[in-house]
């Protein structure tokens, strides 16, 4: 009696609830037939402003949503026409000119015009707004003055509206990858009017990106974004080649964990997986071949030496150090996602650069180095800390790692992880002896990996400086004849192997699953996927 | 009573401020800045940015300004939010969760600890009470997945079930009529992922079912415990024995006069326990990606997003002190021995 009172309450009062919840809209999905890309990119986009933001989920979102003045071939990623239809480069290779095509419309109507851009890198390259990729458009001519505020006149930077359809834009320098960098998003435009309307052009974060305000120039317009659940892009019939494109929405899903994302996937929730974990690729292997993808990826993994602290002050110690190590055995068994040992620096096959400069993997040798810098087989060595940030993967990596150098060197590390911004502060601070570091290419050429070890560099961090390098990196900007430029970023690795203020250890692949429905997606190193090729087979999806 | 609560929010003034302060201080010492990224940005650019977001001011200018104006300013991380709009956003859905986590709790943790003290150390106490012991055991974090395995992933080939019970066809019956929320109950498979629907609007959907669950039954199996603790202490009491000698049955016995005294450690329990539920679980959120607060406390700490922080823990810290008020007014309520003092 007692019991039936008590569940009979509590059925009540759960039903009373269910009530409460109750509404009248209907659960089903009366669209079936339109082409929903369900995709996640990773972790929420922290804007979509192209000026403001940094991250890689970013970049996949605005480019659905932007488009610049040239855009990628969805195969090989070389530059075909985007909102320019045509464009004339100078006898000297400093000189573009690009023709915006009649066609090319705001998600409002408005046309694009030369002056957006004019108006756009003006923006980006306000000291105000502070973007922290501005650096990007420093081969243009004076950008990088005026970024600095060395140069107040903008008029004196390299990039003029001629009339509505002509932009000209003058260049430091010969640079064969320019019309590559134009698809990183910070050459992206902006509707100048749209962001002036909410709290000014150099306010970062002000309205303007919000879905009901947001003016682009891309195949999708932006129609939604809940916070940490999705950001939903349309078809825009406003873009100039809106026949194009295939998709009628994208859903970009924030899914940082990756086993949520596997469940989703599974669940036929999702039809990407952005990253496998690496416990899973095995299963894939053998059970999911077909929707299995490991690539190749534009990205190098090493450790930093922070050249200024001892023991890694000596070059012969960092050798030793550098050639005691089994990478083959790291991707094997450590990794395990196909990655590349790499004894060299730049990933290979870069706009026809593969970096010649190899260093030994060879014990006997390491062992004489460490012998002549004055400690025989280990005996005596300083107390070295390998430092990484606190994620399994690197701990496992950096594990492998202290192993070989005790068996091959009989040298005995700490290993020390830090939370992601105390090892970023360390880092810059050069508060470290060895530093575990990843690095993704801005763009398909060898300057994006080899610029960054110059004395002036913000991302070199180990204290490295070499005036031949320096100068070698100098002369490569300047190069106009695309073999001899590549030769000379040749000699420059040459030096960073030989000098070696970075361990190599393998090149990144991607590793990621995809529904086979998803059409036209192919790989590439960028992991670029120009949104308007990609199309959807209905059906392959399952109910 | 009026005096009590008066003298009781005038007392969470202090309170309130003390957790600001520390937030804000502690937050300002760990190493790092919200600028930091795997790209560093040059000095010129860092010193612009501290200007954009006001960090060029001294601490305490600063400081003040968080106190008088903190759900107007930008999150560093997500700068066209304001800590107001991400805090409004957010909240709602981990409260929604929270409440539906409650529930489950409150029915399933009162109804096995009221069995399971009926007849203690007999079969009708084991069986309820190693059942929330392995409750309080299994992680959420272990649960969810489980969880999701078999009701989402279908490991154990329900559906097959489920068709041959005709449930499917039941479903969409219920569809028809428009009991959506009752067919959601049934919607095997669940998502494993999502709040409110493929488009996050819906007020009841299935995909809330298995997370709701993996929260509640956390907290159904203390609840079960308290109440079962509580309701053995009470109904050995004189009073009790009085009640049955005066002849009153033995449901009005349990309801009316033990569970009102049995039920005094739950409540104590649920003050803070109903801050954590609503305030949103990042395991739960993480494994099920629901849009909650949850996510925030955590990762916003992580990101050095000084204003999200602060945001977050002082929303969180009202939410308490609010819930603890309630719970001290409820107990004297409840329990006639107490009695509002100053």
């Amino acid at each position: 009696m007692i019991y039936r009172m008590i569940t009979g309450a509590s059925i009540g009062l759960m039903s009373l609830i269910l009530v409460g919840c109750g509404s009248g809209e209907n659960n089903g999905d009366s669209s079936e037939e339109r082409k929903i890309l369900k995709i996640t990119v990773g972790a929420e986009p922290e804007d979509i402003d192209p000026h403001v933001v940094t991250g890689v989920p970013e970049h996949h979102i605005i480019a659905a949503l932007t488009e610049g003045l040239v855009a990628e071939d969805p195969l090989d990623l070389h530059p075909v026409p985007g909102v320019a239809e045509k464009w004339e480069v100078s006898e000297d290779g400093k000189v573009y000119t690009f023709q915006i095509r009649e066609n090319a419309k705001w998600s409002n109507g408005d046309l694009v015009t030369a002056s957006d851009f004019t108006k756009s890198y003006k923006r980006i390259l306000t000291p105000a707004l502070a973007s922290k990729y501005a650096y990007m458009l420093f081969v243009m001519e004076g950008a990088e003055a005026y970024s600095t505020g060395k140069l107040k006149d903008f008029s004196k930077v390299g990039v003029k509206a001629i009339n509505n359809r002509t932009l000209q834009i003058n260049l430091n320098a010969p640079t064969p990858y320019f019309l590559s960098l134009l698809n990183h998003y910070t050459w992206f435009p902006v509707h100048i009017a749209t962001v002036e309307k909410y709290d000014g052009l150099t306010k970062r974060g002000s309205g303007w990106t919000k879905p009901e305000n947001f003016v682009g120039n891309g195949p999708f317009i932006l129609k939604s974004w809940q916070l940490g659940r999705k950001l939903v892009v349309e078809k825009s019939s406003t873009y100039w080649d809106a026949k194009s494109t295939k998709l009628d929405e994208i859903h970009f899903f924030a899914i940082e964990l990756e086993t949520t994302q596997e469940n989703a996937f599974r669940a036929g929730q999702l039809h990407n997986i952005y990253n496998l974990h690496i416990d899973k690729v095995a299963t894939y292997k053998k059970e999911h071949a077909d929707e299995l993808r490991i690539k190749p990826h534009l990205a190098s993994y090493f450790y930093r030496f922070n050249v200024n602290k001892k023991p890694c002050d000596d070059v012969r110690i960092r050798k030793a150090l550098t050639m005691a190590i089994d990478r083959e055995s790291i991707v094997k068994n450590v990794t395990k996602g196909e990655q590349m040992a790499s004894t060299f620096f730049t990933p290979p096959g870069v706009a026809g650069y593969t970096a010649r400069a190899r260093f030994k993997e060879d014990i006997g040798e390491a062992q004489k180095l460490l012998a002549e810098a004055g400690y025989p087989n280990g005996k005596g060595f300083p107390s070295l800390e390998l430092l990484y940030n606190t994620t399994e993967g690197h701990r496992i990596i950096a594990e492998a790692i202290q192993q070989m150098w005790k068996k091959n060197l009989n040298i005995n590390i700490t290993l020390q992880n830090q939370e992601w911004k105390v090892y970023l502060d360390r880092q810059r601070e050069m508060d470290y002896q060895i530093s575990r570091a990843g690095w993704t290419g801005d763009y398909p050429d060898p300057n994006t990996f080899l610029d960054m070890w110059t004395s002036w560099s913000q991302q070199n961090q180990t204290g490295w400086a070499d005036p031949k390098y320096d100068t070698l990196i100098r002369k490569a900007a300047i190069t106009k004849d695309p073999n001899a430029r590549l030769e000379v970023f040749q000699e420059a690795e040459e030096i960073l192997m030989d000098q070696l203020p970075i361990i190599p250890i393998y090149i990144y692949t991607r590793v990621y699953a995809l529904h086979p429905a998803v059409k036209n997606w192919h790989a590439n190193v960028l992991d670029h996927h120009p949104w308007k090729h990609i199309d959807l087979d209905l059906s392959l999806l399952k109910k | 009573m009026l005096k009590f609560i008066l003298r009781r929010i005038l007392e969470t003034v202090p309170v309130l401020l003390c957790v600001a302060a520390m937030t804000f201080f502690m937050c300002r010492l760990a190493p790092g800045g919200p600028f930091d990224d795997d790209k560093q940005v040059t000095a010129e650019v860092r010193e612009q940015l501290n200007k954009q977001f006001n960090l060029d001011k001294p601490l305490y200018a600063q400081f003040y300004q968080y106190l008088i104006n903190l759900p107007n300013l930008q999150s560093f991380k997500y700068p066209s939010r304001t800590v107001g709009d991400i805090i409004s956003q957010k909240f709602p859905v981990s409260a929604k969760l929270g409440f539906l986590a409650m529930c489950i709790a409150l029915s399933i943790g009162i109804m096995f600890g009221v069995i399971a003290s009926l007849r203690p150390n007999s079969y009708i106490d084991y069986i309820p009470s190693s059942l929330a012991m392995i409750g309080i055991c299994l992680p959420t974090f272990v649960m969810g997945p489980l969880l999701i395995l078999v009701f989402s992933l279908d490991t154990l080939q329900l559906e097959s079930f489920f068709i041959k019970f005709g449930l499917i066809d039941f479903k969409n019956f219920l569809n028809d009529i428009g009991l959506t929320w009752i067919a959601a109950l049934i919607d095997f498979p669940y998502p494993s992922i999502g709040w409110g629907g493929f488009d996050g609007d819906l007020f009841f959907s299935s995909d809330m079912i298995l997370p709701s669950l993996t929260l509640g039954l956390f907290y159904a199996a203390y609840i079960s415990r308290l109440t079962r603790g509580g309701m053995l202490d009470i109904l050995t009491q004189d009073y009790i024995r009085t009640a049955k000698a005066k002849g009153a049955s033995a449901p009005r016995i349990l309801v009316i006069h033990a569970l009102r005294g049995g039920l005094l450690p739950v409540i104590s329990f649920m003050g803070p326990a109903v801050a954590g539920l609503i305030a949103g679980s990042f395991v739960i959120e993480t494994i099920f990606n629901i849009p909650g607060l949850g996510q925030d406390f955590v990762k916003s700490a992580f990101n050095r997003d000084y204003t999200l922080v602060l945001g977050v823990v002082m929303f969180y810290a009202t939410l308490i002190v609010i819930l603890n008020l309630i719970v001290d007014i409820l107990q004297v309520a409840l329990n006639p021995k107490l009695k509002f003092q100053s």
